[in-house]
Order: C-alpha cells, then structure tokens, then sequence
C-alpha cells in the first residue's frame, strides 16, 4: 500500500508537471488578456511563483513535503506539501484554496459512488442468482443479452438518451438544480437518482455476469448436494448455502470497477452539471490548472487504493478461509 | 513426376484442412451468434476502409441551404447544422473508432506481451519492481490518467494510439505475466533449461508460441473497450482533433448543441457504437471460448 502510493504520488507528479513553461505561458497570457499587469510580476517571477526555477527532483520534493518551500517573494521557507495535507497553489484564480476545493465537492461524487454501487448490486445481484438456478431457461437467456447490451452500452449516451427521450415525449427533464444532502435530502436524492441510475446499471452488467457464472461453479459443489438431499427448502440452499459462497469474487471484482466508477462520475458530472469533484478535474483540466489536476488525480488513485485496502481487509470475515498473519 | 505428387498428396495423405480453417468451422457451428458478430465486424471493417467509396457524399461537404434537414430519401440520416449529410459522417466515423481502435488494441498487446512476458519470465527483483508499478498504475482510473495525458500531448491520432496503447498494455500485462509463469512451471520448459538452451532461445521457443492464445483472447476481448475509451475522451472533448467524425465526438458536439431540435443527431453515433461494441465483444467471448480450454463447454449439469 505505501509503496503503491509512492509511485502513484510520482505518476501523478510527472504525468502533471513535465510541461514546464506551459503552465507559466497560460498565466502570462491570461494577465495580458484579462488581469491588470502586477508591478514586479514577470516570466521570472511567475516561475518562482509556481516553483519552477528547481529541479524536477525538487519541485516533487517540495510537493511531497519533504524539503522545504520558500515564499516567492519573502523567501522564507516552509514545509508546504502533501504531508502537511496542503496541495500547492492554484493556478485557476479565485480565492478558496485546492484542500477547501476538494473537500467542498467530494461529498457528491462519494455520494454518487455510494448510489451508483448500491444500484448496481440491487439490479445485478437477483438477476444473477435467478440466472444460475435457472440456467438455459428464457430468463436466463434474457438476463444474459441484456448484460451483455449493458456492457456494450457507452454510459454517456445513455445518460443523454435519458435527458433528451423523457424532454421531449412528455416534457420532464431530470433535476438541474444541485442541492447539499443536509439541507433538502429529497431533492439532492432527486438530482442525484438519474446519475446514479445510469452508472449503476451500468456497473451491473458485469457483476451479474460474474454472479450468475460464480454460482453456476458453487451449485455443482458437493456440499449442495448435500444440502439438497437434506430436504431443504430451495430457497435455503440457494441464499445460504451457495449465494454466500459465490459472492467472494464478486466483492473482488467490485474492487476493480472502482476505476471504472470514477471516471464515469467525471463524464455523470459533466452531462448532469453536478458540481463535483469529477467537473472540478475536467474544468482544472481545460484550464491547465496543473496543481489542481495533480490534487484531484491523487484524491481519485487514493480514494482507489483505499476502497481496495478496504476490501481486502474485510476478506477474512467473507471467506474465513483467509487468513492474515 | 507432377502426377506422382498428386496421386500421393490426395490418397496417401489424407487431405489436412489447416488449423485457421478448423478454428472458422467450429466458430460457425459451435458459436453461430459469434461467428455473425464477426462478419457484422468484417462488414465494419471494409465500410471503414472504403468509407469514401461507400458514403454517398464527402463527410466534410457543407450544404448551408440543406442545414438540419430531416432524414429523407436524399439524406438517409438527414444533415447536422452546417447542411453536412449524417450518413457520411457516421461512415466516416466507422473509419476513426474501428482502425484507432484495432490499432490501439494491437499496440497495447505487444506492450503487455512486452512487460508481462520479461517481468514474469526473468523473475526476481525486476519482476516485484515492475509488479509494484503496475498496481499503482491498476488504481489510477484510467480516464482521469488518459484525459490528463491527452491534456499535455494534445489531440491527434498518434497521440491517441500511443496513449491508449501504452496504458492499456501496462494494465493487460498481468494477465500475459501470470501465463508466463504458469508455463515456466512446465516439464518442457525445464527439458530446455537443462539441455543448456539460452534464456533468449527458451523465450523464443517455448514460451511465445505457448502464450500466443492469451494474447489473441486479449486482442479480441478488449477491442471493444478500447473503442469506448476513445469515443469517451472524444465526448468530454479530448480525443482527436475538432472536426474529425468520430462516434464519440458526434455524440458529444452536434448530439449534445442540438439535442431539443434534431435528438436523432445525439442517437445514431451511439446506436452505432453499441451495435459495434456488442458485436466485438460477443466476437471475442467466442474465441476465448474456442481457444482457451479450460472454459471449453464440458459438463453443462452435474
């Protein structure tokens, strides 16, 4: 885990910052256009500013935290970086720094995440199990080319499907508005439904695929046999003898859809205009805020890592064979 | 002399059909809905090479008198706001997704084959290295890695393919590394160790034609993802350059700008990209099926 995130941090600092007069040529360019020209402000200075007149290996330094950054005009130096939970400045303008940036919009796209997940496993879940008991009968058949059309589906046309279809046959459209959960729960689960919706089902094709061929393997097992010559009700060998057993993998895959996740929340944010962390990257991203990009794709590959730490931890309460020592 | 070799090719040896045409039967017989998949796909492939030909005007011809017509018998598909005829443009859109896409794809395989194949058959410290680097990379969601890149490199279509290739070779080398390994364990390849063969040669010989399956399963299963990848970066606005007819991009600037008006321009790209993502990836369920025996349809109920 900490390894990982060291090379993560690294891949996030060189994907970001081997441009180094890029950054320094929007802001120049947007002072000439835009701003009033600063006494003192100059190519020399901007790069100062932004902490490019260092070598590479020392602008990550200071990024990380480890060495310290010196203010651009005082010179007096500090430790500001990723250890002391600080993220650089932004080159975007406006007041609010990148930390209250990120936490500001990180409860919707968490939120969305959390939906999305909830949707997918309440959709894909049934139709699997009922698709392996039922195996070659036309719901099966049915179950499965639906997933498979499901996986073959791009997420951002069916989300614009579902905004321009229900326009026009019947007038309504999805919610614009963006309301925090803690001031009108109602309305900020009624903007965030359709989203969610759309990602979910989306997530849910393949899980269904992994359920339905995980309990195929589990119900050809002995211990079911068993189970049935019992006399136990079908229903009592399905969800407790096998369901528990062909789950184990499913969680797995869920791990690895995490990605998957994150980056149709960036495209869910962008056609639902939901102010999250997924527009605040794509916008930093068109604007070549550089420092905000490199602090979204860390909170993304982190928020990642730690799902998937998550899971791993809880494995031994799923599968009791597992054992960390 | 001629007819000697005749006599002896058609009775004494049996007629052997070669091994590409037993894999086409069996896909037809045992996997029909693949097999149709991949003719749609082949269909696909031509229409993309000879879009010129196929499309009944220029995908670029603009017609401002004919801007936003509806679909008649002129325009199949009606036109998009600048009076350009629809039914080009998506062909010509065929042309962008499906050849960056195989390309894409190829590249991406070779890089896997590349680093999984020396990251697992070398072993040792290279390999936990090369392993570390790869799970950071595995939980970097893949589109906020692609688009930042793009972002830096720029649009284009070189671009694209190495970005995608790249990236998705790095992701897919697991699957070619834990091959590698799993043939390292074999008696043949011991045999050769011990008859004093070289590294090299031993790679050569004996584990790249053992893991060519897995690298043809991989090909043919991640087409179609790839193909939403790019038509994904297109649609937030970083894929290829404005103004080539990509699904994605069409989606995306005249689907979205005229969606109220003329929501069939936001339909087409789309039903387009399913239709061909379904087709490669039942395509590629088949051949896996085909060639990987462990999932050989044995024992339907025990």
């Amino acid at each position: 885990m900490i390894p990982t995130l060291w090379i993560v941090s690294i891949l996030v600092f060189l994907s970001v910052r081997l441009i180094p007069g890029d950054a320094v040529d929007v802001i120049v360019f947007r002072m000439a256009t835009y701003g009033e020209p600063i006494e003192g402000f100059d190519r020399e200075a901007i790069t100062r500013f932004l902490g490019l007149d260092v070598p590479g290996y020392v602008q990550y330094g200071r990024w990380i935290g480890v060495l310290p950054t010196p203010h651009w005009v005082t010179g007096e130096s500090h430790f500001r970086g990723l250890l002391q939970g600080t993220f650089g400045e932004t080159l975007g303008g406006g007041a609010d720094t990148i930390e209250a940036r990120i936490l500001a919009r990180l409860p919707l796209t968490f939120q969305l995440g959390v939906l999305s997940i909830v949707i997918g496993l309440v959709i894909a879940l049934p139709v699997g199990i009922y698709s392996a008991i039922r195996q070659d009968t036309a719901v099966d058949y049915a179950g499965r080319a639906i997933a498979i059309i499901g996986l073959a589906t791009p997420n951002f046309w069916l989300a614009l499907m579902v905004v321009i279809y229900p326009t026009i046959w019947w007038g309504w459209s999805p919610p614009a508005e963006w309301v925090p959960f803690t001031e009108d729960p109602l309305g900020n689960l009624g903007v965030l439904i359709i989203p969610s919706l759309v990602l979910g089902t989306a997530a849910a094709a393949g899980t269904m695929r992994l359920t339905r061929t995980m309990m195929l393997g589990v119900l050809r097992q002995d211990y079911i046999r068993t189970a049935w010559s019992k006399g136990l009700k079908e229903r009592v060998v399905v969800l407790r003898h096998a369901t528990k057993n062909a789950l184990i993998p499913v969680v797995t895959l869920m791990g690895g859809q995490l990605p998957l996740l994150v980056a149709g929340s960036v495209i869910m944010e962008n056609i639902f205009n939901l102010p999250g962390l997924g527009r605040l990257f794509l916008v930093a991203l068109t604007e070549r805020d550089y420092t905000t990009v490199s602090a979204t794709n860390l909170v993304f590959a982190s928020a990642v890592m730690l799902a998937n730490l998550f899971i791993d931890l809880i494995y031994p309460y799923l599968d009791p064979r597992v054992r960390y020592e | 002399m001629s007819d000697a070799t005749d006599i002896s090719s058609s009775v004494i040896a049996p007629k052997r059909r070669s091994e590409l045409a037993d894999f086409f039967t069996r896909l037809w017989t045992e996997k029909p809905l693949g097999a149709i998949s991949g003719i749609i796909i082949l269909l696909l492939i031509l229409m993309a090479i000879f879009a010129d030909v196929v499309s009944p005007y220029p995908y670029d011809e603009a017609n401002i008198s004919e801007m936003m017509k509806g679909p008649s018998a002129q325009y199949l598909l009606g036109t998009d706001q600048l009076g350009r005829d629809f039914l080009s443009r998506l062909i010509h859109g065929a042309r962008v997704s499906l050849l960056v896409g195989l390309a894409t794809t190829a590249l991406s395989v070779v890089i896997s084959t590349l680093i999984g194949g020396t990251s697992g058959f070398l072993g040792g410290k290279l390999d936990l290295g090369v392993q570390r680097f790869v799970d950071a990379w595995l939980s970097f969601p893949g589109l906020i890695l692609l688009l930042t890149v793009i972002s830096i490199v720029g649009r284009g279509v070189p671009q694209m393919i190495l970005v995608l290739g790249i990236s998705g070779g790095i992701g897919g080398s697991r699957v070619l590394r834990s091959a590698v390994i799993d043939i390292k364990e074999n008696v043949y390849f011991e045999a050769a160790k011990a008859i004093g063969s070289s590294k090299w040669k031993a790679f050569m010989r004996h584990v790249v034609p053992n893991i060519m399956p897995v690298m043809i399963i991989g090909f043919s299963i991640s087409v179609g993802g790839v193909i939403l990848s790019i038509a994904s970066l297109s649609f937030l606005g970083f894929g290829l350059p404005l103004g080539t007819p990509e699904w994605g991009a069409l989606l995306s600037r005249e689907g979205r700008k005229f969606m109220e008006t003329a929501p069939r321009l936001a339909l087409w790209p789309g039903l387009a990209l399913t239709v061909t993502v379904y087709c490669l990836n039942m395509f590629g369920d088949a051949v896996r099926d085909l060639l990987d025996p462990r999932l050989r349809s044995s024992g339907r109920r025990a």
